[in-house]
């Protein structure tokens, strides 16, 4: 099936294109970009005026739950859900039961995830760093990376161990694969709900520092340092961690981050509500920390947009806060809340988003590179900046329906993906 | 002229209406409380369901006795007779009790926040007794009660908490009443047990019991958990005891008159000397009749309300 | 508030209390055994009055209590309008007193049946004597007073109001139009 994407307005951040043009596609491979383009008999034709057509977001940080907890989601509903998000291409968590510290396991994914809708997205599986994840031994990585692992991390938990987190980066760097930390110093966040500070007071929380989370970023920097490797700092949620990394970027370290819609979007006040759909980890943090969020999004010391995807059973969240699971769902809200909060106010353009969601978390994966132009493999999302909607959970393909961004209006909506010759509309 | 909310969950943003309210109607229930036949009718026909996930038996003694000179039905639940043990979930609990008809739940579990939670899940009133370190609102408006009752207002009166702020349910609820009455509140301990940022709910931070004490008029002494030297937020009790135990001689040393409340149980010589427990200075006891008082007049408003 | 007609007028008032008093004092042998009992608000202000009374004539102090029944009404559960407790202060024992009783008026007789389960809570007394300013009829209880003021026959749309000095500024009993439209 031959395709051509009419009016739609064409930005792609490597080639530095924006504007108005068709895109004709032909077996799956852009054949032209351009004005008022011929279609040959038989192509199916859109007009996407007012629709922006960038090159296909991908989500670094998504926990499909598959194998193990197939009732909080699937690699076919984690897909269908990523599809609707707008994302071609997921990195999937390795906190599965059993979690991704083999490279059958990694097979499994990547086959499976081909079968759903002809492949329309990419499953990228991310490997423990330590067997089972216990943060004591490596897991294999050299035959990890060779099934399909794009990156490692113990993803849910630290690598805490500060030995053992020297030799991964070592033994990742050698693969020029990144090591992606999930920073948190554990002793220092025992039982912890919420993030600690005026809220948590004043709603008797037992609560988790901002300081657990800096500790690890600074201790993990000055690892990189001392044995150059890649690093990538998780779910960044601290004005402390933004900074270090700041400062480690300045060092011309390879040091990157990510951070979630709902860290610069919410903050500690909506724990208030008692909601379980605001419990996460790392948790919602102060005003000032959004602040800072928002400030890394637009000096480029936050490089990613990644949703940390986290789908728990309705059950499992409709219990009291504290026994609560951390995590919500974030593939369906990722760009409505990414235009709404960011691109709306100004604080980054859309070429830029495009950057955080596609180009970066491509780049420091070693990923293949997307462009919009005749000859390149037709890797597409699209999404429209200016459509208004009502999130609704219960229309979400996710399995699990945890956000607390339902009833929330959102500016810009995903529309569709075009990935591996299929078409995906929302 | 009704309370505000159906039901009681703590006092954080309750109108100083509603505490005038409850404490104006607990006098009522003093009075009560005097005569021979220490019961009245108000709330025959109503059940009440006193569920219980955390042992404390002062505290569902003082709600029971206040349920039945009411004239309620009560029922108890507690953590160890009930399924709960066996993985059954506070939303099941609550369904089950909803299929019962039961008009009134007063619940005190170990989460902060449970108490929201029922309050959305089942229709009846909800008491709550205590949710973690979070809110123990009636222990609070006792507490209340008893310094009106002995200085006449609540109007910038100086009430001093001391101890572990930090895990207390019932200095969070003092300091919400408290302040939407008028008065004015300082907390003391080790800064360890003392949480972050509680300077923003209006009240000052004290590391020195001395300091502390001399602008104070109420003392309100925290019970200390023993086991607090665990997790390092303390050294030693005996170190505690001396910096932060309430003595006859401090009481000398400040100077002014100072009584002093504890919501029990105490440990004596520890966080408060014997002494001071039962001597002239302790409202203590008092604490405890007011406790009945005031808990039938919170279950007299939200029974009879519509 | 609309009036239909004034029963009673100010200098009434007093000679209808005066009546009454020598009536209570008539039936009881004196004052001696007999404590009085106001049910407020209303209640209340009559029950000070008549003791005043009661006082000036025998020389010698009269117990006097108020009972607030709030906590004993039969229509506690479904009454719309949370009423405010003012709270019983009775500081003497009732047990073998001969207690009057006293209210402004006597209408369906469930406020005095929620007076008497609240006395008899309070202790055991000889007697329990009911004197009111008006009885309107329409008992709904088997409940008679033995004093009365004044005897006003009414329609059900029609109210009873008493009114006294230390409240409306006046003394006085009226007959006024239901309010909130007919029964």
């Amino acid at each position: 099936m031959n395709y051509l994407l009419k009016n739609g307005r064409v930005i792609d951040p490597l080639t530095d294109h924006d504007g108005i043009a068709d895109i004709l596609i032909v077996d799956g491979r852009i054949e032209a970009v351009g004005k008022n383009l011929k279609a040959p008999a038989g192509t199916e034709q859109h007009d996407l005026t007012g629709v922006v057509v960038a090159p296909g977001f991908t989500d670094m940080h998504v926990h499909l739950r598959e194998p193990g907890f197939e009732h909080k989601e699937t690699i076919e509903t984690g897909c269908h859900s990523a599809a609707a998000g707008g994302f071609t291409a997921v990195c999937c968590m390795p906190n599965t039961q059993p979690a991704i510290d083999d490279p059958s396991i990694i097979r499994m994914i990547i086959e499976r995830a081909k079968k759903v809708h002809q492949g329309v997205v990419d499953v990228y599986p991310v490997a423990a760093v330590t067997k089972d994840r216990n943060g004591k031994l490596l897991a294999p990585m050299i035959e990890l990376a060779g099934a399909g692992a794009v990156a490692f991390t113990d993803d849910g938990a630290p690598v805490a161990d500060a030995e053992v987190m020297r030799r991964a980066l070592e033994y990742a760097g050698m693969l020029r694969k990144t090591v992606i930390q999930h920073a948190e110093e554990t002793s220092m966040t025992k039982g912890g709900a919420m993030s600690e500070g005026f809220v948590s007071t004043a709603l008797g929380m037992p609560a988790m520092p901002r300081a657990a989370e800096d500790v690890i970023v600074a201790r993990d920097i000055h690892l990189v340092r001392s044995f150059a490797a890649q690093y990538h700092v998780a779910h960044i949620s601290t004005r402390g961690a933004v900074d270090l990394v700041r400062t480690a970027k300045r060092d011309g370290l390879s040091v990157t981050c990510e951070v979630t819609p709902h860290h610069f979007t919410l903050t500690d006040e909506a724990v208030r509500s008692f909601d379980t759909n605001t419990k996460m980890n790392p948790p919602l943090r102060s005003a000032d920390d959004v602040e800072a969020m928002k400030e890394g999004l637009r000096d480029g010391t936050i490089d990613v947009i990644a949703t940390d995807h986290a789908p728990h059973s309705y059950d499992e969240k409709e219990v009291e806060y504290v026994y609560a699971p951390f995590g919500i769902v974030g593939l369906e809200t990722s760009i409505g809340l990414s235009v709404s909060e960011l691109v709306l106010p100004g604080i980054l353009t859309i070429a830029q988003l495009i950057e955080k969601c596609s180009v970066n978390p491509r780049k420091i994966l070693g990923l293949p590179e997307l462009r919009i132009e005749p000859g390149a493999r037709a890797n597409l999302t699209l999404f429209d900046p200016a459509k208004e909607w009502i999130v609704d959970t219960q229309k979400f393909k996710s399995k699990s329906k945890n956000s607390p961004f339902h009833g929330r209006t959102l500016t810009g909506k995903p529309l569709g993906i075009f990935n591996n010759g299929v078409l995906f509309l929302s | 002229m009704p309370l505000s909310s159906r039901h009681l969950l703590g006092l954080d943003g309750i109108p100083s209406d509603d505490i005038k309210l409850i404490l104006d109607t607990a006098t009522s229930f003093r009075e009560v409380l005097e005569r021979p036949i220490k019961k009245v009718p108000s709330l025959q026909g109503k059940t009440v369901v006193n569920l219980f996930f955390e042992n404390s038996t002062r505290t569902r003694i003082s709600f029971e006795l206040a349920e039945r000179r009411l004239s309620a039905d009560p029922v108890n639940m507690s953590a160890d007779a009930s399924s709960v043990r066996k993985g059954e979930t506070l939303k099941d609990t609550a369904r089950n009790i909803e299929m019962m008809k039961i008009d009134m739940v007063v619940m005190r579990h170990a989460a902060a926040g449970a108490a929201h939670y029922l309050s959305q899940v089942v229709r009846a009133n909800v008491i709550n007794a205590g949710d973690g370190a979070h809110e123990h609102p009636t222990q609070a408006l006792l507490d209340m009660y008893t310094i009106r009752e002995k200085l006449g207002t609540l109007q910038d009166v100086n009430i001093c908490i001391v101890g572990d702020i930090a895990h207390s349910r019932v200095a969070l609820s003092n300091i919400y009443g408290l302040r939407a009455m008028g008065a004015k509140v300082s907390v003391c301990g080790p800064r360890t047990l003392i949480p972050a940022e509680i300077d923003r709910l209006g009240v000052r931070v004290h590391y020195d019991l001395d300091e502390a004490m001399a602008g104070a008029d109420v003392l309100n002494v925290l019970r200390i958990q023993l086991e607090r030297q665990d997790r390092c937020f303390l050294p030693t009790l005996r170190e505690y005891s001396q910096a932060y135990g309430v003595t006859p001689e401090r009481l000398a040393r400040a100077k002014r008159p100072i009584v002093v409340m504890h919501p029990g149980p105490i440990n004596r010589g520890v966080e408060i000397s014997a002494d001071v427990a039962d001597g002239e200075h302790s409202l203590i006891l008092q604490q405890v009749l007011n406790g009945v008082a005031v808990r039938m007049s919170v279950l007299y408003l939200l029974g009879t309300a519509n | 508030m609309n009036i239909k007609a004034r029963i009673i007028d100010e200098p009434g008032f007093e000679r209808m209390l005066r009546r009454l008093a020598h009536e209570i004092l008539e039936r009881n042998k004196g004052s001696e055994t007999i404590a009085i009992v106001g049910i407020v608000t209303r209640g209340e202000i009559i029950a000070r009055r008549l003791a005043k009374m009661i006082q000036d004539i025998e020389h010698r102090e009269l117990q006097i209590g108020f009972l607030d029944i709030t906590l004993y009404r039969d229509d506690l559960r479904d009454n719309l309008k949370q009423p405010i407790l003012r709270g019983t202060d009775i500081s003497f024992d009732v047990t073998g007193k001969n207690i009057v009783l006293v209210d402004d008026v006597l209408y369906t007789g469930r406020t005095v049946r929620a007076a008497l389960d609240e006395i008899v809570d309070l202790g055991r007394p000889a007697t329990i004597q009911l004197a009111v300013v008006a009885d309107r009829g329409h008992r709904e209880f088997p409940i008679k007073a033995d004093f009365v003021g004044k005897n006003i026959p009414t329609s059900p749309d029609e109210e009873v109001r008493v009114l006294v000095k230390e409240i409306d500024g006046e003394d006085a009993v009226l007959l006024v139009e239901r309010e909130g439209g007919k029964a």
